[in-house]
């Protein structure tokens, strides 16, 4: 129970019980509130991945300011370039203009010439008529050796088709030319960390004879344009399965999407699936879940009747995970979320019949803001994801964003381990969700 | 090239402004937005967002809400917040996309004012100002609305702060040396306007001698509190010790006299040769300035890369609007003392004192900022 805001007995609208909850958004939207939970990647974290680029944002002083201090906390000022939008350039003309002039006087100045320039637009020059095509055609003819991303800052469109995150992990592989495709080769593509290597997927790679390859793991530009060669690509989160349609639909390449899951029938299926693709027989799956299985069992043991709360930054299937949890006995109290993607369908009404009292709860509700911080009335929570950990207020948390590179019975078997770990061992939760793009360097 | 730059950082916006000065009032503030205004003000600009509940939202503006102008949807939205929140006042700001859509935040506000009965108020920001901009209307609106009735004046001297907010000050005690500083000055304080004084005690403003601007965000709110009320007001920080001592004159004498001074002006960097170079904020900078030149004698100039009014500049102080101005400026200097983030555009052969800003690096260099008040200064020159 969270303790009632401004006194107040009430979280209407904010929390939920799953068996009262529409399905996909259980919350009217309003006002949003911000939770200071820093550790889900932005478009520049994700930007940053493509080994030797630039990154140029045009954009209001507003927008500007998010960006450039995210590229200063990562200690990569030295790849971040602005151009601000004044309000004059919106009305005379000059947007165009400004954008071509500065981003060519950006690249003179740098004391290396990028291989790779993302160029960023927004909101503004959108809602505005810019012609993007006609500012990049410019500036591909005067430095034909850079290759320009067209990349968008545009969260106001974001419920207009992709968001600007699938955007982003759309953009990432936009370099990519028609090649041969090498059919030794195999792309995971949309991730920001690698998935490890102990996955099935991996080994089901591997044991093919096929090479991975994965921006996460690319240390120059030439590594990275190898990946435009790879005859297969694999996606597994929701918000890369954009970037592995656009490649099958501008290079020819198969698109095999995996989605990330928690429920063991449906990771068989997408292994079985990856194994047919790579021409390969399956294995007998049964050890594998076996130790997912026998993972899960240590993990209750250790965990017992804890309450766990579980949010939608540490997995895109926040649903699917609890229900695998609670299947496996234990205590999932609360899921935080606001809206649930279409795959999780099935995970939310087997959950509803399984624990019909369990709550979900919104992160962006302007009650949440007096929500967090500890504020649980009754012992302590083991949190998977960083807003589940300042919701709840606990010290013990599994800090990971978008799955956090666990998949298939591994990965099960792995987020048990982690949960082991977080139960038996306290976290600043305050200084180590405030670190922006889990997983990069931080000058803080 | 103007608006255009390699690899230094830029301030925080007007809306940040608005938010950070808003912050310990007790109001709601949204920001017309679809989600990035928040997000950076949370987590770059507002170093008090973990510790402290304050309601500062966002509207999540979609693109269809803008094209269709559906104002009532955010109309609608603030009055649910409302009756569930029961905040003293309601501000309502806007980013670029409502400033493109013409959204008339005025009349927004005073909808909403009507449907909630709770004092609210539209401010002009766009997301293309500077922070002080945006912290200067906020306060002007607050003081103007709140600050009506004319008190008596305190039996000991005493004054207001105005111009307050972390971006300019952190949350390293410096505010809490100026008031002390303030106290030892003889004066007793009234109001902090915005950092430690609630929305009441900023109600009680009027019965100040005197206001102490400490950033020109401060400045217009003072102008509104002398013409309703004849409080003199003075602009300036207690940097240093020497400075600190004739600030504290100054406000006394302001006090006795009724007029309004600018101690953090009152230098001239006009003369040739080079100097400290000090880019920021022109009431700190020049204040620092002043500071300087009275413990060490060093000349300096303050750049000024910001809305800022002539009157606050001192002669020979100059404006510098983008990366390679303030390159050339370093370059022509003995020595910078600015945040870190300036660092990658000052020669290597000028001297670099780092002075972090929070409007300027974020969280970045928190852990190095400065407490520079009524002390003597950490550098010799």
């Amino acid at each position: 129970m969270l303790k009632r805001l401004n006194g107040q007995d009430d979280m209407t609208g904010a929390e939920v019980a799953i068996r009262d909850a529409e399905f996909p958004v259980p919350f009217v939207s309003g006002l949003e509130y911000n939770a200071p939970a820093r550790g889900p990647w932005n478009i520049v974290h994700t930007g940053m991945l493509i080994p030797e680029s630039h990154q140029v944002f045009a954009c209001a002083q507003g927008c500007l300011r998010g960006v450039i201090l995210t590229a200063a906390e990562m200690i990569a000022m030295d790849r971040m370039s602005w151009i601000s939008v004044d309000q004059n350039d919106l009305f005379d003309g000059s947007l165009e203009r400004n954008i071509v002039d500065g981003t060519a006087e950006i690249i003179r100045k740098l004391p290396k010439k990028p291989r790779a320039l993302l160029l960023f637009i927004s909101c503004v020059h959108l809602f505005a008529g810019c012609d993007f095509e006609v500012m990049l055609n410019e500036l591909r003819a005067m430095f034909p050796d850079i290759d320009f991303i067209d990349c968008y800052m545009n969260p106001t469109m974001r419920k207009s088709g992709l968001t600007p995150d699938q955007l982003m992990r759309r953009q990432l592989y936009a370099p990519f030319r028609p090649c041969p495709a090498d059919k030794n080769a195999v792309n995971l593509i949309g991730n920001d960390r690698p998935t490890n290597e102990s996955s099935e997927l991996v080994h089901l790679i591997h044991a093919a004879g096929r090479e991975l390859r994965d921006i996460t793991l690319c240390k120059t530009y030439d590594e990275y344009m190898r990946m435009a060669k790879s005859a297969l690509n694999i996606t597994y989160l929701p918000t890369a399965a954009a970037s592995g349609d656009a490649l099958e639909k501008r290079l020819g390449r198969k698109h095999l999407y995996l989605p990330l899951s928690y429920d063991f029938d449906e990771i068989e299926r997408n292994l079985n699936s990856l194994a047919d693709a790579l021409g390969i027989a399956a294995p007998d799956w049964s050890g594998a879940k076996q130790n997912a299985v026998l993972a899960l069992e240590q993990a209750k043991a250790v965990v017992g009747d804890t309450p766990v709360e579980i949010d939608y930054t540490a997995t895109p299937r926040p649903v699917g995970l609890a229900l695998l949890l609670a299947e496996h006995g234990f205590n999932v109290t609360r899921v935080y979320t606001d809206a649930m993607i279409e795959e999780e369908r099935p995970a939310f009404e087997r959950l509803r019949a399984l624990a019909p009292d369990l709550l979900l709860t919104a992160t962006v509700n302007v009650k949440m803001r007096f929500a967090g911080k500890g504020v649980h009335e009754s012992g302590d929570v083991l949190a998977i994801g960083q807003k589940a950990a300042y919701f709840s207020g606990t010290k013990h948390f599994v800090n990971i964003v978008s799955g956090g590179g666990m998949y298939g019975f591994d990965g099960v078997a792995r987020l048990a381990r982690r949960m082991i770990e977080a139960a038996t061992h306290e976290q600043d939760t305050e200084v180590v969700i405030q670190y922006k793009g889990l997983g990069c360097r931080s000058c803080l | 090239m103007k608006q255009t730059a390699r690899i230094i950082s830029i301030h925080a916006a007007d809306t940040s402004g608005v938010c950070s000065m808003l912050y310990e009032l007790g109001g709601m503030v949204v920001v017309h937005d679809a989600s990035g205004c928040n997000s950076t003000y949370s987590t770059h600009d507002e170093p008090r967002w973990y510790r402290q509940d304050s309601m500062i939202y966002i509207s999540a503006l979609t693109e269809a809400d803008a094209i269709l102008g559906n104002d009532e949807k955010l109309i609608a939205d603030v009055v649910a917040a409302a009756k569930d929140l029961s905040p003293r006042f309601i501000a309502l700001c806007g980013a670029p996309v409502p400033l493109l859509a013409g959204t008339d935040f005025p009349a927004i506000a005073a909808e909403v004012e009507s449907r909630t009965g709770i004092p609210a108020f539209g401010l002009h920001t766009s997301g293309m100002h500077s922070y002080l901009t945006g912290a200067s209307e906020a306060l002007e609106a607050v003081v103007s609305r709140f600050c009506t009735d004319a008190l008596p004046r305190t039996d000991a001297p005493s004054a207001n702060i105005l111009g307050a907010t972390p971006l300019d000050f952190s949350v390293n005690g410096t505010m809490e040396s100026i008031i002390e500083w303030l106290n030892k000055s003889g004066f007793e304080l009234v109001s902090c306007m915005a950092m430690g004084s609630t929305l009441d005690d900023i109600r009680r403003a009027s019965a100040a001698h005197v206001n102490l601007v400490v950033s020109s965000c401060g400045i217009a709110a003072a102008e509104y509190l002398r013409k309703r009320f004849g409080t003199p007001w003075l602009a300036g920080v207690p940097i240093g010790k020497s400075f600190s001592g004739k600030l504290a004159s100054a406000l006394m004498t302001a006090k006795e006299t009724g007029a309004c001074a600018l101690p953090c002006a009152e230098r001239d960097a006009s003369a040739p040769g080079k100097k400290l170079a000090i880019p920021g904020e022109t009431v700190f900078s020049g204040s620092l300035a002043a500071a300087i030149e009275s413990d060490f004698g060093a000349p300096c100039r303050v750049l000024c890369p910001l809305e800022a009014e002539d009157r606050l500049l001192a002669p020979g102080d100059i404006r510098i609007f983008d990366e390679d101005a303030a390159s050339e400026a370093f370059a022509a200097s003995s020595g910078v003392i600015a945040d870190p983030m300036y660092a990658p555009v000052c020669p290597p052969d000028v001297p670099f004192h780092r002075l972090p800003h929070e409007a300027f690096s974020g969280r970045c260099y928190r852990k190095e900022s400065l407490n520079l008040i009524d002390r003597p200064l950490p550098w010799r020159f």
